[in-house]
């Protein structure tokens, strides 16, 4: 039997490379990664599970050893969070084209410099042209299910590449959620073993793995072989989240509308801080706005025929993108605008950057969102990128640099 | 006692059977190359080579590979990690009896010294650390080869590079002494450790056989004469490579356990005569002789024999 308990995001994700059923753990601890590595540290010591785990010496090594010894044939499963992603992002590129198919699991977390600990997504977003895939999780719940999930897409003949699922530090990783956790039988239902028939270094059948090529033709050729198989990853997700749903009756798509019926304007967003979001729907929608949310799920491969179904027609969208590309704005939002670009019916387009840091983004910011939004559809012309910051914020920074420049 | 070598005594037995075969795209006279082909030849065919970015990179190019074993290119940093890996990959699959053991391989980092010396050290001592069981083969062409010869912390004293030429300021080329990674190594006390050439076949193979006998890491620093980066004709490799022994510049040694002995002692012609050879150390003969530098150069290797002495045989 399924059983339902209380588990924070790490825990989950920990479970989820449980239930999969791991041969190999190598890690590197980070904030606030690390609880996942330690609840799995402690199952491949008491043999609950049936993994070698090794800790290495930074996560450039640690993800060399990942994609090593899934290319020797072992199911194998990591995690990292932020500099530690950032210092492994020669490799992801690398296993990548390996066409390995692990997963990393990043929890987010905002990027030095200034230096903290708390979440946002210019992690993750960085790694989005690797070529793993990139799952980005809601709640505790679907960081275990996209788990499982990860493993049966990333494996299939038709992928072949590393997955990432990615949850938000401290608002997941450290919030403790009710998670049915599916019971092993049922897993290996839903994912069979590991046994990649292209995949091994074996002394019978030797090969060469990564090697050199010569000339722009050759690499095109091998760098649109990764293209392709990414994006039949979405139909792929399809099929596997039909499984899903008919094993543990829970079913999750490429993106996720919220309330979007009769929705004139819409909200993107992702991950955890897609709850606010959705609260602020309801609130709205209780006030009489006619808005919805689109939460975006796979962001590698980029879903652009179902972001533009679910968007296009609308009055207006406001991507609220949780990192900030210096020079340019929200990443999210140039690649929502770019798939509503031929959309025969395009709505007013708006850019907000929020919950940079880990920043909150209270009731009052979203209701300037939605109201914005709604003038811009009015208008007919988008507006941004905005930058969500309250007066009393603005206020406290300035104390704060009022003290700094004491002398 | 002297060392004796046990399994090879006589040229005609190290193995006819090629295991890296030719027609890469390395450079002719590869001294690295000629290590490596000696080095197969008893690791067998049961292997994967694990790479770093470096010249012998170019050894597997799609669709050809030289090797009879497996290949995996990692990064520049990072191929102890890669055989980490594999390692524990192979290790986890036989114990779960989803591959036999007939199917186990020899985990074989293979880089150049700009790896071994600088961005793979700490994925070395790690590896090292974890008592990782595999072979360390690292062709020390002493510079950064792939990239048009710069300056490595493997780079001797007196040297010149494409990043250390010899200037008004910097008569001698390069002005630090080359690091001792025999001793890094060694610090971490892995069960076996040698230095090698390929002038000295017999000595090369027989110390891939004797490392055979230990579990761990086992690394193998062969001096890597490099008829392209240190200047000279292709024709004259074994000639380099062996002044380079005879003048005791590179000497040959292995460490059982940290225990260390020389496996051959040579005469020690001066080491003017190994120098002369070479571009990269043309000019300290040319325009003008740098007295002073050869001096420091010989007094260097002079001071290493003393050393060692106390424990030679
Ligand atoms: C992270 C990274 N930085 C730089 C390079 C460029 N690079 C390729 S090969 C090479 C030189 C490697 O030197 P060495 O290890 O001595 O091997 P060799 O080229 O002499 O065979 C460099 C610097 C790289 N591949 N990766
Ligand atoms: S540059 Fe030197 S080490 Fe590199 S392939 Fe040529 S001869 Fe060998």
């Amino acid at each position: 039997m399924a059983t339902h308990e209380m588990m924070t995001g790490n825990l989950a994700a920990a479970w989820g490379a449980r239930l999969a059923d791991v041969d190999y753990v190598p890690v590197f601890p980070i904030t606030p990664q690390t609880e996942i590595v330690e609840a799995l540290a402690g199952w491949c010591d008491n043999g609950d599970l049936a993994a070698r785990f090794v800790t290495l010496d930074s996560e450039h090594s640690m993800m060399t050893a990942a994609g090593a010894a899934a290319a020797t044939g072992a199911r194998v499963f990591t995690a990292t969070s932020s500099q530690g992603l950032l210092y492994a992002f020669e490799v992801l590129y690398t296993i990548a084209g390996w066409r390995v198919p692990l997963v990393l699991v990043n929890v987010s977390r905002a990027l030095a410099s200034p230096i903290t600990l708390e979440p946002d997504h210019n992690d993750v977003l960085a790694a989005r042209d690797s070529g793993f895939l990139q799952i980005h999780a809601e709640t505790c719940q679907e960081v275990l299910d996209s788990i499982l999930m990860a493993y049966r897409i990333a494996e299939d003949p038709r992928v072949c590449l590393p997955a990432m699922v990615n949850l938000d530090g401290f608002y997941l990783s450290f919030t403790r959620e009710p998670v049915m956790r599916p019971n092993p039988e049922e897993v290996r239902a839903f994912l069979p073993p590991y046994r990649p028939p292209h995949l091994g270094l074996k002394a019978s059948a030797p090969q060469a793995l990564g090697v050199a090529v010569l000339g722009g033709a050759t690499y095109s050729y091998f760098r649109h072989q990764m293209h392709l198989a990414s994006v039949n990853a979405l139909t792929v997700h399809q099929e596997v989240a039909a499984d899903f749903a008919r094993l543990f009756g829970r079913r999750y798509d490429l993106v996720e509308g919220y309330r979007l019926e009769g929705a004139e304007d819409v909200l993107v967003m992702s991950n955890a801080f897609a709850s606010k979001g959705k609260a602020a729907v309801d609130a709205a929608r209780a006030r009489g706005r006619r808005v919805g949310l689109l939460r975006l799920r796979v962001i590698r491969p980029w879903p652009a025929d179902a972001i533009a179904a679910a968007l296009q027609g609308r009055r207006a969208v406001a991507v609220l993108d949780q990192n900030l590309a210096p020079g340019l704005g929200g990443i999210l939002f140039q690649e929502v605008a770019a798939s509503l670009c031929h959309a025969p019916a395009r709505p007013a387009l708006c850019s907000y950057i929020g919950g940079l840091g880990g920043k909150n983004i209270s009731e009052a910011e979203f209701e300037t969102i939605f109201e914005q939004t709604a003038e811009a559809g009015v208008r007919g012309q988008g507006i941004g990128p905005v930058l969500l910051y309250t007066e009393e914020e603005r206020r406290e920074m300035e104390q704060l640099w009022t003290t700094a420049n004491k002398n | 006692m002297a060392w004796q070598r046990e399994t090879y005594k006589k040229i005609k037995q190290i193995p006819a059977e090629e295991y890296v075969l030719p027609g890469t795209a390395l450079c002719a006279g590869c001294g690295g190359l000629e290590a490596l082909r000696l080095a197969a030849k008893v690791l067998g065919e049961k292997v994967v080579y694990v790479n770093a970015a470096g010249c012998f990179t170019l050894l597997a190019v799609y669709p050809f590979t030289p090797f009879k074993g497996s290949w995996l290119y990692t990064t520049m940093g990072s191929a102890p990690a890669g055989a980490q890996g594999i390692r524990d990959a192979l290790d986890v699959l036989i114990a779960k009896h989803r591959l036999s053991k007939e199917e186990d391989l020899k985990v074989v980092v293979l880089a150049g010294d700009g790896s071994s010396y600088d961005m793979a050290l700490s994925a070395t001592s790690a590896a090292i650390y974890r008592n990782l069981d595999f072979y360390y083969f690292c062709y020390d062409n002493e510079a950064y080869g792939n990239t048009g010869v710069q300056l490595s912390s493997a780079t001797p004293y007196g040297a010149q590079t494409s990043t250390t030429p010899c200037s008004l300021h910097h008569p001698s080329g390069a002005v630090r002494e080359k690091k001792d990674l025999f001793a890094i190594w060694r610090a971490h006390k892995p069960p076996y450790m040698a230095t090698v050439s390929p002038r000295h076949p017999l000595d090369l193979v027989e110390k891939f056989a004797r490392a055979a006998r230990f579990a761990g890491p086992k690394l193998f620093l062969a001096l890597s004469a490099c008829p392209t980066g240190w200047g000279f004709d292709p024709a004259q490799t074994t000639e380099v490579a062996r002044l380079a022994v005879e003048t005791g510049f590179w000497p040959l040694k292995e460490a059982i356990h940290g225990e260390v002995t020389h496996t051959y002692v040579p005469k020690r012609r001066p080491v003017e005569e190994y120098l002369r050879l070479q571009a990269r150390f043309r000019h300290l003969f040319e325009p003008t002789r740098q007295e002073e530098v050869i001096r420091h150069i010989q007094d260097r290797v002079t001071a290493y024999w003393e050393q060692a002495s106390a424990a030679l045989p």
